[in-house]
């Protein structure tokens, strides 16, 4: 009750129960994608250029926990967005430990890791619910047309959550925006290279477009 | 051998979300591929990734999950819209196929076929 009465006053007075400071920020994708790396990349032309928010790798899971760097604020052309940013884990269907040992990884490590790994998945997919904004990441190089991806957007858009999708890996030569344009022509789409750092700064411009404040 | 089971939507459509992702489990846990008539909505399909995470284990890697929706729409940006309303409600057209990761190795889509891959069991 109390919860409608003050969703309607704040649908009428928005500045009312303006008590959120800082919207949150998500990173969601499929598992290497780059939304550590983007993570990383966010953090260090905002907040420093020592600054790294998660460790990266070419081993699939690297980021096993959802982690908060709070307190970003990106100033572009007399405009100030702040927000809390989300990295998460990779969301998959599937997760194997004998996949691991491909990389060199003794069986211990690598079951230890697959046990993470399904937790990582089952927190990412709980904090869709207090996410503000999601950037998808998804690799460009990769077919679009999985269920990963259409079951990620599916439930943002079930949420009303505004979504910008990064086509990341636009270095490598087999990238595909395109690709990614057309399997998802409702959203807007920045081709990027989070590794690189090129067209960065697209995303963020396209990031002021998408949030409403 | 590969085991397929046809689950149409009139055996689900009265179960509750978290019933219906037991039944779709039970048989994929089974080793069988499911074909079920329709699709599940959005929250039945992160739950369904979600209760598959927490039912991995040394005999049971997760799942392949695929969906196919039949398009009448011409226009890509309405066929968008008319999958992601699908995504959100749940329907009865199209056919979802999930099948054990340890059977199915990869379901590819592109957006007019769909091709289903197995492991071979004498590699």
């Amino acid at each position: 009750m109390m919860n409608n009465l003050k969703s309607f006053l704040n649908k009428l007075m928005p500045s009312l129960f303006k008590t959120k400071k800082h919207i949150k920020l998500g990173l969601y994708g499929p598992p290497n994608a780059g939304k550590s790396t983007l993570a990383n990349k966010i953090c260090q032309d905002w907040l420093g250029e020592d600054t790294k928010m998660s460790s990266v790798s070419e081993i699939p899971h690297e980021t096993r926990e959802v982690k908060v760097q709070e307190n970003i604020s990106i100033k572009k052309r007399g405009k100030q967005l702040s927000f809390n940013l989300i990295d998460t884990p990779g969301i998959a269907t599937k997760i194997d430990y004998e996949d691991f040992l491909k990389h060199k990884m003794n069986k211990k490590l690598a079951k230890e890791r697959a046990k993470e790994a399904t937790k990582g998945v089952i927190e990412a997919i709980k904090w869709l619910d207090n996410m503000d904004c999601v950037i998808v990441v998804l690799d460009s190089t990769m077919n679009p047309y999985s269920q990963v991806n259409i079951t990620i957007i599916g439930n943002l858009a079930a949420r009303n959550i505004p979504v910008l999708i990064a086509a990341n890996k636009t270095d490598l030569k087999k990238a595909n925006i395109k690709g990614i344009e057309a399997a998802f022509p409702q959203y807007p789409v920045v081709g990027i290279s989070a590794h690189k750092g090129t067209n960065v700064d697209e995303l963020y411009e396209t990031l002021f477009s998408i949030i409403k404040r | 051998m590969l085991t397929f089971q046809y689950v149409p939507f009139n055996e689900i459509q009265n179960l509750s979300s978290e019933r219906r992702i037991s039944k779709i489990l039970g048989i994929v846990k089974r080793n069988k591929i499911v074909l079920m008539q329709g699709r599940l909505k959005s929250n039945e399909e992160t739950a369904l990734i979600e209760r598959t995470m927490q039912e991995v284990s040394k005999e049971f890697k997760g799942i392949e999950l695929c969906t196919i929706y039949p398009n009448s729409e011409k226009n890509k940006t309405a066929q968008f819209k008319q999958m992601i309303l699908k995504v959100i409600m749940g329907d009865r057209d199209g056919l979802t196929i999930i099948g054990p990761a340890t059977v199915v190795k990869e379901i590819k889509r592109n957006p007019d076929k769909i091709e289903l891959f197995t492991y071979n069991k004498r590699n």
